[in-house]
């Protein structure tokens, strides 16, 4: 008996020290963000770092509300892009793919989450920019179009799995209820089965924003980065994340402590994305 | 044994039997006894005729031979697995959704072929379900009535007012729910839930109404009120039940149809099934010897 609750005991301080790294590495992470980002920001002062339209670190000017936007903007048009497309694939592979279709697809999907974002990029760069050029009235083609495209399609493995996943959790007896009154399969799937897998189906778009917020890599790519709030889906745009990257490596005193703050900035807003998260999921339960 | 049921059955008919509130049948003319179809006073609303089904090789139903009189409940009775089940669902067509099932033989709703003459949709529509699980769905009480009539094409809002209240009010549960209309249906308990589904179904104005054991997962009290609900539901639909609880067949059905091993074993009005049945089987089930 005390073998086996000294090998219960080492057991759980094993599976302890697992969790907790986990745990430490958000905590540290987070200490680090505001305790090197929160004094520039009390230097620079915080309205005008939230809300200036200028950022020009040579004669030490950082306002990042063109980042703030642009990071908005291209996240807003991955949405338009990427969500009606992957709900309705969702719904596709759920209900109305044939098992054959549905065993070429859905590899095809998890294929499309394993593809490295510099090859998104590099396809945006080739495929994308060079069509934007060409049939754009203005601009060079790196624009926020271009990188709403891309992300769009960069957060469909997210939003179809996630999506799928609580199409499929819908118990059969709500299609079989609808059927049973007359309706036919669109109806029983739309009216039936979509809305009682909302709670997830929202899930799987907040985690898509949360996904193509954070995105780096194939944004800089094919952006543009321009500082300055974008007048048309033809401009050049900066997000947050690619104006850590752009300028972290020759950074240095106030500047450096900037971009830091630039990451305390987008850190609140992946905070704020999982709090909705967590309140839609609670909801979902407690319907 | 079988007197045993029937001197149940007698003092069934003013007092609770289980809990339930027990109903009979008012009109009586049914006794009269022709030959092998001894309801013979009601016309048939829906027939089963030579019909063989089959789970890909599985042989689930033999040569049935069937008729469900208008406003009238019959009531499929035999051990698990006997295929009564499978019986009800080929009535409105729900087992086209189980893969490699297989009809053979003839299902008529008013003399057409149900399966050939008969739009899928519009046969759901006039043979309506209730299953086994109360099934509302995730949605306000009233959007689950509105369901079925939104389905077939009614969109003006007095006119759904109307069937939501009348469709409560058949279903014997619109007391209970007029200031709960918004609110969501799963919130309800499993005696309402399954009213409710009684209501959803009645909402398309069916013709027929399927009940699939539909008070198994319900306690005495929700079972009696719907055995009293389908008993006043029978001068407006011809209603079909499977049932595991042979006092209930003997408490609302006026025709009885017992089922073994995928045969028919014996069909004829419910006094005759369970005070003078033809078959050996039949007697043993409903006295209980074996099932």
């Amino acid at each position: 008996m005390a073998n086996l609750s000294i090998k219960e005991g080492v057991a759980k301080a094993f599976f302890m020290v697992a969790a907790g790294v986990s745990i430490l590495a958000v905590a540290l992470i987070c200490v680090f963000l505001f305790a090197n980002g929160v004094p520039a920001i009390a230097q620079i002062g915080l309205p005008d770092f939230l809300f200036g339209t200028t950022w020009r670190p040579g004669n030490d000017v950082y306002g990042i509300l063109p980042m703030i936007v642009g990071s908005v903007y291209v996240t807003a048009g991955a949405m338009i892009v990427g969500v009606p497309t992957g709900i309705l694939c969702a719904i596709f592979l759920s209900r109305f793919a044939s098992g054959r279709v549905a065993r070429v697809l859905k590899p095809g999907v998890e294929l499309l989450a394993g593809i490295p974002s510099v090859v998104y990029g590099f396809f945006g760069l080739v495929i994308i920019v060079p069509f934007i050029r060409a049939t754009a009235p203005v601009g060079n083609g790196l624009s926020l179009l271009a990188a709403a495209i891309i992300l769009g399609i960069m957060i469909l493995p997210t939003i179809i799995t996630v999506a799928q996943s609580s199409l499929d959790a819908v118990p059969r007896k709500y299609y079989e209820g609808a059927l049973a009154l007359g309706a036919d399969h669109e109806r029983a799937t739309f009216r039936v089965l979509v809305p009682a897998a909302a709670s997830g189906i929202v899930a799987a778009v907040v985690l898509g924003v949360g996904r193509a917020i954070g995105e780096t890599m194939a944004v800089i790519m094919i952006a543009g980065n321009q500082p300055v709030i974008p007048e048309s889906i033809f401009s050049g745009v900066r997000t947050m994340t690619a104006n850590i990257v752009l300028e972290m490596g020759y950074a240095a005193d106030l500047h450096r402590g900037a971009l830091i703050a630039t990451g305390v900035v987008l850190f609140v807003f992946i905070l704020l994305i999982t709090m909705l998260l967590n309140v839609i999921k609670r909801r979902g339960e407690v319907k | 044994m079988t007197e045993a049921l029937v001197e149940k059955k007698a003092s069934a008919q003013e007092v609770r039997v289980d809990g339930a509130i027990a109903y009979r049948p008012h009109v009586e003319v049914r006794h009269v006894n022709v030959g092998d179809s001894p309801v013979a006073d009601a016309p048939a609303k829906m027939g089963v005729h030579g019909l063989d089904l089959y789970y890909k090789d599985f042989h689930a139903l033999k040569n049935i031979e069937l008729d469900f009189p208008q406003n009238q409940v019959t009531a499929l009775i035999g051990p698990s697995g006997c295929g009564k089940s499978t019986l009800l669902k080929s009535l409105n067509r729900m087992n086209d959704l189980v893969e490699g099932c297989r009809i053979e033989g003839e299902i008529t709703l008013d003399g057409k072929n149900a399966y050939r003459d008969v739009d899928i949709n519009s046969l759901r529509r006039r043979v309506g379900m209730v299953f086994q699980q109360p099934n509302p769905f995730p949605m306000s009480v009233y959007d689950n009535i509105a369901f079925g009539p939104r389905t077939h094409g009614i969109k003006r809002r007095e006119d759904l007012d109307q069937i939501v209240e009348q469709s409560l009010r058949d279903a014997a549960i619109w007391d209970e729910l007029k200031d709960r209309l918004k609110k969501n249906a799963l919130g309800l308990s499993g005696g309402q839930q399954q009213r409710l589904c009684i209501a959803r179904a009645l909402a398309v104005r069916p013709e027929v109404l399927l009940m699939d054991e539909a008070t198994s997962a319900l306690d005495p009290i929700s079972t009696g009120k719907i055995e009293q609900l389908v008993g006043e539901l029978k001068s407006k639909y011809t209603v079909i039940m499977v049932t595991h609880n042979m006092l209930q067949a003997l408490r609302v059905s006026d025709k009885t149809a017992f089922f073994l091993l995928g045969e028919m074993v014996e069909a004829g009005s419910t006094d005759d099934i369970f005070t003078s049945p033809h078959d050996k089987r039949t007697e043993d089930y409903v006295s209980g010897r074996f099932g």
